[in-house]
């Protein structure tokens, strides 16, 4: 399977790439870690003229504390989010939800960035970024613009990222040890068929889904049912029961709308005692 | 338009110009001649291709050659040293670690970057870090004794550099 001719360009700084979007315009796609990208070209799906690889812009790849956040390169490997004792102490779920994400290989090879920018309606990250409630920075020919979490999925592999823009950055919040992912994945691919990801601060609770819908969304029903509740069992189960309410379920070979819906629910309910038990 | 690559391939600078769409695996089979790493699925799910680049495992039918320039990869080939098996080699013979050998290169290659990290891994840990390379014959049981073999007879060792690349510029 090979995929078509194509150019390739390796720029050394952000800005340097953004100049070779901005020249080449829908020609041109970035190539991060092309665990999604690769795939697509072979099928032919993606069929770029000009490839600009950004592995090797240096500083892209970092984990650090800024503030009161945890800030991420987009070029971090998942391995690395996997393997980061910065994000396992400061705020654990993205270093959990990394190691569902796959397997080795995959986690060596593809990154935080490139996986929120391919927006898979069933990738992990999606989830947990909605649940933290993260900030995403992202550069482009007009400057830098920073991207709310509830802002940046905005459909089916579609985000608010423009075609000629490039993320740099991921700040997660610091977060205390009540956080849980639970994901029931395709055997096959490791990919979810339906991930709940959840965050449980002192300002209440925070659910992100995903797997279920053309994309990633915040667990409304769930959260309201829960705000300034103590989260007893009873709770739990009833409120979880929202996690689908008013969302589209996506269908497939691997499972039907219904059964989606029903996973949201039960991760969601199972995410929330696993968060419960960490306190 | 071809993209000169230099790649350090077991311990030996490759230099050529290569089409950028060319694959990992196929640089390494058809252009370096090192037909050890096999193609299966070509879809990132099988893991036969595994090799390691710059130390790490990573599956070549997902990686163009350019992606690879500067870097060093080792292969199943680079494994054994003056005629001696590696461990995770001798482990896979003393505990019949495959039949067909199809998929046998690239769960070697997993085992090596998993020990590397790892140097006595659990049966759950190895399972883990195997997951991503299948195997149609052997049930993986034989599989996981080999590299709890090699575990327990320094499979820790990664050939001497391998995890560095050539000098970049
Ligand atoms: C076998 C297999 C199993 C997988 N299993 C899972 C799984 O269980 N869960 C899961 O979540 N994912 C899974 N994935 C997907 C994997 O996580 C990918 O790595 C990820 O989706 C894409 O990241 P990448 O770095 O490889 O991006 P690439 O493939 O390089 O790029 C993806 C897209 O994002 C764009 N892009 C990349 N980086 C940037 C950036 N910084 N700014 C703007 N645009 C950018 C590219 O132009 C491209 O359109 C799997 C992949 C494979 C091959
Ligand atoms: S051939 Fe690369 S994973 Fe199957
Ligand atoms: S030994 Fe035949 S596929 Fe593993």
């Amino acid at each position: 399977m090979y995929p078509a001719n194509f150019d390739y360009v390796r720029p050394s700084t952000v800005e340097e790439a953004v100049r070779l979007l901005a020249k080449h315009g829908d020609d041109a796609k970035l190539l991060a870690g092309g665990h999604s990208l690769i795939p697509a070209m072979k099928l032919r799906l993606a069929r770029p003229k000009v490839v600009v690889d950004i592995g090797r812009i240096a500083h892209l790849s970092y984990i650090r504390e800024a503030g009161g956040a945890i800030a991420i390169g987009a070029m971090t490997t998942h391995a690395d989010v996997q393997a980061s004792k910065t994000l396992r102490d400061k705020s654990p779920l993205l270093a959990e939800t990394a190691s569902h994400i796959g397997d080795v290989q995959v986690r060596n090879k593809g990154t935080i960035g490139g996986s929120l920018v391919h927006a898979d309606p069933a990738a992990d990250y999606p989830a947990s970024i909605l649940a933290l409630d993260a900030e995403i920075d992202v550069v482009g020919p007009r400057g830098t613009r920073t991207i709310k979490a509830v802002d940046f999925f905005v459909d089916l592999l579609q985000t608010a990222v423009a075609a000629d823009e490039i993320v740099t950055e991921i700040r997660v919040p610091a977060t205390a040890k009540t956080v849980a992912y639970v994901k029931t994945e395709q055997k096959a691919s490791g990919f979810a068929l339906a991930g709940a990801a959840v965050v449980i601060g002192p300002n209440g609770v925070r659910v992100g889904i995903t797997g279920v819908a053309a994309k990633a969304y915040r667990a409304a029903g769930v959260e309201k049912a829960l705000a300034g509740q103590k989260l007893t069992p009873d709770l739990i189960a009833r409120a979880s029961a929202q996690a689908s309410a008013g969302v589209d379920p996506l269908g497939d070979i691997h499972a039907s709308p219904s059964f989606r819906a029903h996973l949201a629910q039960v991760n969601t309910r199972r995410a929330l005692e696993q968060a419960v038990r960490r306190s | 338009m071809p993209v000169h690559v230099h790649v350090n391939v077991n311990q030996s600078d490759q230099h050529h110009d290569v089409e950028p769409r060319l694959l990992l695996v196929h640089y390494l089979r058809d252009v370096c001649g090192l037909t050890g790493t096999h193609v299966g699925c070509e879809t990132s799910l099988c893991g036969s291709c595994t090799v390691l680049v710059d130390g790490k495992a990573v599956k070549s039918c997902t990686m163009f050659a350019v992606q690879a320039d500067g870097s060093a990869v080792t292969t199943v080939e680079g494994l054994a040293k003056d005629g001696q098996l590696h461990p995770v080699q001798q482990g896979f013979w003393e505990c019949h670690g495959l039949q067909c050998g199809f998929c046998t290169p690239g769960m070697m290659m997993a085992s090596v970057a998993l020990l590397a990290q790892t140097a006595k891994p659990s049966r759950e840990q190895i399972t883990e870090g195997l997951r991503g390379n299948l195997c149609r014959c052997t049930g993986y049981s034989h599989i996981i004794d080999a590299v709890n073999h090699a575990a327990a007879h320094g499979g820790v060792r990664l050939q001497p550099d391998s995890a560095q690349g050539v000098a970049r510029g």
